[in-house]
């Protein structure tokens, strides 16, 4: 490894994921824009009414959950078709963007039987996937 | 003609900085007149869930501030070289009517959406390192998680207490830390160079081929388990602590140490910001402008900070962190 003579030139596995974030993020923030839009016009009917999230807001987030009806977890997969929760499109698409970016680096480090690195990437993936399922939830004060 | 131009720049900035205090100063009398009702309601809220307390402003207005307030943070965030999350979650805690739960959502999602931003063109320039990136962003991330779940597990205002406590200690790092552009590595460490922690980018300021490697790897290693819980817990993004630990721990050129530490961000903030996604801490109704507004800012901010030379600002954002938390102090004290 240390013999490893540096060009200065990013590693292909590296501008692979640039390209992938580059436009997962710019999609993820140009959705998150359009999607907004969509709720606060009033074009699609939001499941907690506009006028009470002020009210809402400044409690803590089990009353929020309580009193706005609102899912944890994936639960808000099935409200979809709401206009706030329309904006968890774009959001997720931001959050998923890593997991999504670490899938092919996988494949790259083993092809240089960079077994560690291989590792490492896949590591991550669990840990990320751990975090997003939602398995460990519930119980917010 | 030079030399008024960067005192319009510096004049700007500090007009966008006053327009921070202004709206924070408007939102906090705002939030102030409404602390009243909010106690008195209390009694009902210890009988169950309640709506908090009207504060006579409509709907539309709070994005709206947000939005502004957030575009103004933005540029200040660049020109004094701090990351979005670590102004945003102490003054819209501070001077907003958000529950700390919600300001702390939205904060990792503010700090994910401009960490991803940034990210491409890091890594395309090699100032980011996925070589160094990925042991770290194993530890960190896994660590964010638990962070992320000590944060909603613990009472608000003891979190309040530690936020105050962490932003006052940021505030005294920036104060005193003194980065080196190019540290010394005379010989990489074992571990280091197992991992091939190394590496090289062309400096476009010198033009020269810059070649670096690590050393004290496992303390700085170690280091990001801390950082993680840390910006796990407050929602914070960790660039602040981040930099400093590969800079001057292991020896990172200053330039690999912020690329690399901004692309990490993007990993740590995606394990917590899910934590927080799934216990519904996101509102998108305040996250989103607070999102849209600080990377429109940023952008404003790269391109000032081309012409000018901001270090008031520096110093001013400290005051304001060592003010912020100061605030967030005494609230979890309940001051």
């Amino acid at each position: 490894m240390s013999d490893t003579i540096h060009t200065g030139k990013a590693t292909p596995e590296q501008v692979t994921y640039a390209n992938m974030l580059f436009y997962g993020c710019w999609g993820g923030l140009a959705l998150m824009a359009v999607t907004y839009l969509l709720y606060v016009f009033g074009i699609i009917t939001p499941h907690v009414p506009l006028e009470k999230v002020p009210l809402l807001w400044s409690q803590p987030v089990g009353t929020y959950l309580e009193l706005g009806n609102v899912p944890t977890g994936w639960g808000w997969s099935v409200l979809i078709a709401k206009g706030d929760f329309l904006n968890f499109l774009g959001i997720v698409l931001l959050a998923g963007m890593t997991i999504v970016c670490y899938i092919p680096l996988i494949p790259a480090f083993l092809k240089r039987k960079e077994l560690v690195f291989a590792a490492l990437a896949l590591a991550e993936i669990i840990v990320l996937l751990f975090a997003a399922s939602g398995i460990v939830g519930g119980g917010a004060h | 003609m030079t030399m008024n131009r960067k005192h319009v720049l510096a004049g700007s900035a500090c007009i966008a900085l006053m327009g921070v205090l202004l709206f924070a100063a408007m939102a906090w009398a705002s939030n102030a007149g409404t602390d009243a009702v909010a106690q008195a309601g209390s009694e009902m809220v210890k009988a169950g869930a309640q709506l908090g307390a009207d504060t006579g402003v409509a709907w539309w207005v709070w994005p709206l501030v947000l939005l502004f307030f957030c575009f103004v943070l933005g540029i200040i965030a660049v020109l004094a070289g701090v990351g979005g999350g670590v102004l945003y979650v102490p003054l819209v805690s501070g001077f907003f009517p958000f529950h700390l739960d919600f300001v702390r959502g939205a904060g990792l999602m503010v700090a994910l959406a401009g960490a991803l931003a940034a990210g491409p063109g890091l890594l395309k320039r090699n100032f980011a390192s996925l070589r160094l990136a990925l042991p770290v962003a194993l530890i960190a991330s896994s660590c964010a998680i638990v962070g992320a779940f000590l944060g909603m597990a613990l009472p608000t205002n003891v979190v309040q207490l530690f936020l105050g406590i962490t932003i006052m200690g940021i505030a005294i790092l920036l104060l005193c830390s003194k980065n080196s552009a190019h540290p010394v590595v005379n010989k990489q460490d074992a571990l280091g160079l197992a991992l091939g922690m190394n590496g090289a980018y062309n400096d476009p300021s010198t033009g020269e081929l810059v070649q670096w490697k690590t050393h004290r790897t496992l303390p700085g290693l170690l280091m990001f388990i801390i950082i993680g819980i840390m910006a796990g817990m407050f929602g914070l993004g960790a660039g602040w602590a981040n930099v400093p630990v590969l800079n001057l721990m292991m020896g990172a050129p200053l330039k690999v140490a912020v690329g690399t530490s901004k692309f990490l961000l993007s990993i740590t903030d995606t394990s917590a910001a899910w934590v927080y996604l799934n216990k519904g801490c996101v509102i998108p109704l305040m996250a989103i402008p607070s999102i849209i507004g600080l990377m429109l800012g940023s952008f404003v901010g790269v391109r000032l900070l081309a012409k000018a030379k901001p270090t008031f600002i520096r110093y001013m954002v400290i005051g304001v962190l060592l003010f912020a938390g100061g605030k967030a102090l005494l609230k979890g004290l309940g001051i």
